[in-house]
């Protein structure tokens, strides 16, 4: 019960580090924080191949990206964005209204009953295998087509456009 | 890993719904408060993910495995969704020099 807490204040703490440190890099690395902490969720449901997958996808493939396409644009300190005080101001409140309205919501329900594991083979590779490939096949094949033309479309928008032929 | 999972058996489903709508505000703050258009693409992913274990926390809570089935499809949708934006973002900083999203406010009125 301990670690859920140790935990919970260390994705919360690097989450805010995500959102405030100045440099991009920093901010990404960060990330890559934020989500070892999840990870750790997850492992803590015994939710083993989110886990896995959490790792693998988020920490392996999407932070690299991210990390790419940052050293390919090549940003330096003078080119930093920064925006007027009293807009961050505002945005801050705006944020802080919002989590106030969903913990105050949340005050509503009362007390909750614990979050108990009753099926120990739950979040297993057989276990999720067998509940993808039966109840959720159809959605499983839409997402293959969905990732095909997202590679599409990242490659067609990436690329660089020809220059235009000259009108004869 | 049984005495791991034992750990977990006393937090109340309160409390990750708790953190889950507490970093989805971080997130909420990120791309209100940054200009650089990759730092707002980051804050979306804190949003998709605090989303991703709230399903997962809902889903042990309920012993329902279509909730972590959800997760992965929801993780293959944010694979998709960060490659086509990062493109885009490719694309603008070579035709305006800059990832500010300020510059791009000619769609605006």
């Amino acid at each position: 019960m301990q670690t859920f807490y140790i935990i919970a204040f260390l994705s919360i703490v690097f989450s805010i580090l995500v959102i405030s440190a100045k440099n991009p890099v920093h901010s990404i690395l960060y990330l890559i924080l934020t989500f070892f902490t999840f990870t750790i969720h997850y492992i803590l449901m015994n939710a083993q191949f989110l886990a896995i997958v959490n790792f693998i996808v988020y920490m392996g493939a999407i932070l690299v990206l991210f990390l790419y396409t940052l050293m390919l644009i090549n940003l330096n300190k003078e080119s930093e964005p920064v925006k007027p005080f009293m807009v961050k101001v505002a945005a801050v409140f705006g944020g802080g209204i919002l989590a106030v309205a969903l913990v105050s919501s949340l005050k509503l329900l009362g007390t909750s009953a614990p979050v108990v594991l009753k099926d120990p083979n739950l979040g297993l590779v057989k276990n999720l295998g067998k509940v993808l490939f039966n109840e959720f096949l159809l959605p499983f094949e839409v997402s293959s087509v969905l990732l095909l033309s997202a590679m599409v479309g990242a490659v067609l928008l990436a690329t660089k456009d020809k220059e235009p032929k000259a009108t004869i | 890993m049984e005495s791991l999972t034992n750990t977990i058996q006393a937090v109340p489903l309160n409390h990750y719904i708790l953190l889950s709508a507490i970093i989805f505000s971080i997130g909420v703050m990120g791309v209100l408060l940054r200009r650089n258009a990759i730092v707002i693409f980051m804050s979306v992913e804190l949003m998709l993910n605090s989303v991703n274990l709230l399903l997962t926390a809902f889903s042990v809570y309920r012993g329902d495995a279509a909730g972590q089935v959800f997760v992965f499809f929801i993780m293959a949708l944010a694979a998709a969704e960060v490659a086509v934006g990062l493109a885009i973002i490719v694309m603008i900083y070579r035709n305006t020099n800059s990832i500010d999203i300020n510059v791009l406010n000619r769609l605006k009125w």
